[in-house]
């Protein structure tokens, strides 16, 4: 299917679930909804660096964090107690007034690019590591960016910052239900992403980094500009993931930005669901994410982290490739 | 006399205190088929990685096509005409064999000629290589469902998917039956006179004697002979070097 029609598909069923969230008419569904939707987009870019690449990183909440607090720095953000100091001439910001508070989108873009560039430099730094050793500098970024936003007073530092959101937005009407909507077209515009590129050239680039950088080298394959082009994609599409949390949760602090769910999940997801194709963190995603949810109200959130480990372990031991390939498994035997 | 494909010059790489190659020299004119030789750890596979770009040396220079071509990546070395394979063989495992292909195709070829081959064309380039290998009907067989034999004749197409000037064929019968060497000889022999110039790195004498029309011994890091097979391996430093006399 080309990636054009695919879109189209992949819209028609978002708008599909929209109008479900909405005829259920329970506020609960689209909060619990909306986690979901984050884990798939932050599953999805996890993947398109760990998955199709095969470089694990442990720094997600890092790049999470950096999307939440690009939209408390900027929600914060007053043009008019600021100047802009051009060749010598001060020029106050305060004609930029009307724009603020940014509406979300734009606060996803700026936090998508923010982790982005952030990607690309933690890239260009550590992509020379392989293996044990950049998991290890990726969470070593996640500890450097936490102390650096507990430290840093504008944003709250380790008091943490509150966000009041408005109740209501125009033509959505709840603010929680414009908060899944976008959300959703998130999730749309990263799984399209990423089966776009599974299917593109730079697919392929990627996976023969994963099967054999050496041999991918010796066949032409640029590595280290294919990986940096991973790292960044994969950093901005977390960092879109976290932008719109802090106007979700409406008060964020450091322990709750950089929580180690959001590290833990985004691994476990495309590991359950299937590390080398698109639909692999979607399942996982959306499997472990429901059952999370279903936790939460049943038994208590505190659980959630176990059965995300338990669940992992069995997946290690019964499908180590994921439940993709456990039906890919089941196609392949029945085809020979 | 034709300008030389590839030249290095005082080539040396230490790893710590330990020199694997000394002062190296050696030139390789377009068309040849050389042979590299030497006892294990002599520095046959650490030479081919400073050539290729793999590794990089300390010191000397290696130039390919009248050009010098040190400091440059592998992957610039691959586009500018130099290909290899591995001792062990490294198929893309995610991929079946025509994909393995297509990399280079994609990767190398398309770079090379900055525009893009055709999915129609991708696909009879792939079919042309498998022939040219032997490997008809493996297309969309999976690394792991192939022979050894069938995997070192992967490894050569998917270096042949290149078009490279300079092929450097790393222990390419490792671990291969006496007619399985001779298949890959004739495969080697047959590309060189397609124009490619092949370097044959080897541990089995009757394959490197039949293929050679020149020889190169490597010792300890260093160069000890070069020149006609026959003549080399009569080579009193060649002979004691071999059997330890």
């Amino acid at each position: 299917m080309r990636s054009s029609a695919f879109l189209l598909c992949a819209v028609v069923v978002a708008a599909v679930v929209f109008g479900l969230f909405r005829l259920r008419g329970d506020e609960y569904y689209f909060f619990a909804g909306y986690v979901v939707l984050q884990y798939i987009v932050l599953a999805t870019a996890w993947n398109i660096l760990g998955g199709y690449t095969g470089y694990v990183n442990f720094g997600s909440a890092a790049f999470f964090a950096i999307g939440a607090y690009s939209t408390v720095a900027l929600h914060k953000f007053q043009p008019a107690k600021w100047t802009l100091s051009v060749f010598g001439w001060d020029v106050p910001l305060g004609f930029l007034d009307p724009l603020f508070p940014l509406p979300i989108p734009v606060l996803i873009v700026f936090g998508g690019v923010i982790a982005g560039l952030v990607g690309l430099g933690t890239g260009y730094l550590t992509l020379r590591l392989r293996g044990a050793f950049f998991a290890i500098a990726t969470l070593a970024l996640a500890v450097v960016v936490q102390t650096l936003v507990t430290n840093w007073d504008y944003v709250g530092g380790s008091r943490g910052a509150y966000i009041l959101r408005p109740a209501s937005v125009p033509l959505v009407g709840n603010y929680i239900e414009y908060l899944f909507l976008i959300m959703l077209f998130l999730a749309v515009v990263a799984v399209a992403t990423a089966r776009a590129i599974e299917c593109s050239r730079l697919g392929y680039g990627f996976a023969t980094i994963r099967d054999d950088e050496l041999a991918a080298e010796a066949s032409g394959v640029p590595t280290l500009r294919l990986k940096l082009i991973a790292t960044t994609l994969s950093g901005a599409f977390m960092g879109m993931a976290g932008a719109p949390l802090p106007y979700y949760v409406t008060y964020l602090d450091p322990a709750s930005g950089f929580s180690l769910a959001y590290a833990v999940n985004s691994i476990a997801m495309p590991l359950v669901g299937g590390t080398t194709t698109w639909i692999g963190p979607l399942v996982g995603a959306i499997l472990l994410g429901t059952i999370q949810q279903i936790a939460t109200v049943t038994i208590s959130s505190a659980v959630n982290l176990l059965i995300v480990g338990l669940i992992l372990i069995a997946f290690v031991i019964i499908a180590p490739n994921g439940l993709v390939g456990l039906v890919q498994g089941w196609f392949r035997k029945k085809d020979a | 006399m034709a300008e030389a494909l590839l030249e290095v010059a005082d080539l040396t790489k230490r790893f710590g205190g330990f020199a694997a190659l000394e002062n190296i020299n050696l030139t390789v004119s377009p068309g040849d088929r050389v042979g590299l030789i030497g006892p294990n750890g002599s520095g046959k596979s650490t030479l081919v990685n400073c050539i290729c770009g793999t590794l990089h040396n300390e010191t000397g220079t290696v130039r390919f096509d009248g050009a010098p071509v040190d400091g440059l990546k592998t992957h610039e070395r691959t586009r500018l005409g130099m290909a290899r394979s591995f001792q062990l063989p490294r198929p893309f495992t995610s991929m079946t064999v025509k994909d393995n292909l297509r990399i280079p195709l994609i990767y190398t070829v398309d770079a090379r000629a900055k525009s893009r081959l055709s999915p129609a064309e991708l696909d009879e380039r792939c079919a042309e290589l498998l022939r040219l290998v032997g490997l008809e009907g493996k297309a969309h067989k999976w690394p792991r469902d192939l022979t050894q034999v069938e995997m070192r004749k992967l490894e050569l197409a998917r270096a042949m998917a290149a078009e490279p000037k300079l092929l450097m064929a790393d222990e390419a019968m490792a671990g291969l039956s006496h007619s399985e060497v001779a298949d890959i000889v004739s495969l080697l022999i047959r590309l060189n006179e397609r124009g490619v110039t092949i370097i044959l790195i080897e541990h089995i004498m009757s394959a490197v004697m039949s293929f050679s029309q020149r020889l190169i011994v490597l010792v300890s890091g260093r160069k000890i002979a070069d020149g006609v097979p026959q003549e080399v391996i009569q080579d009193p430093d060649v002979v004691r070097a071999y059997l330890g006399q």
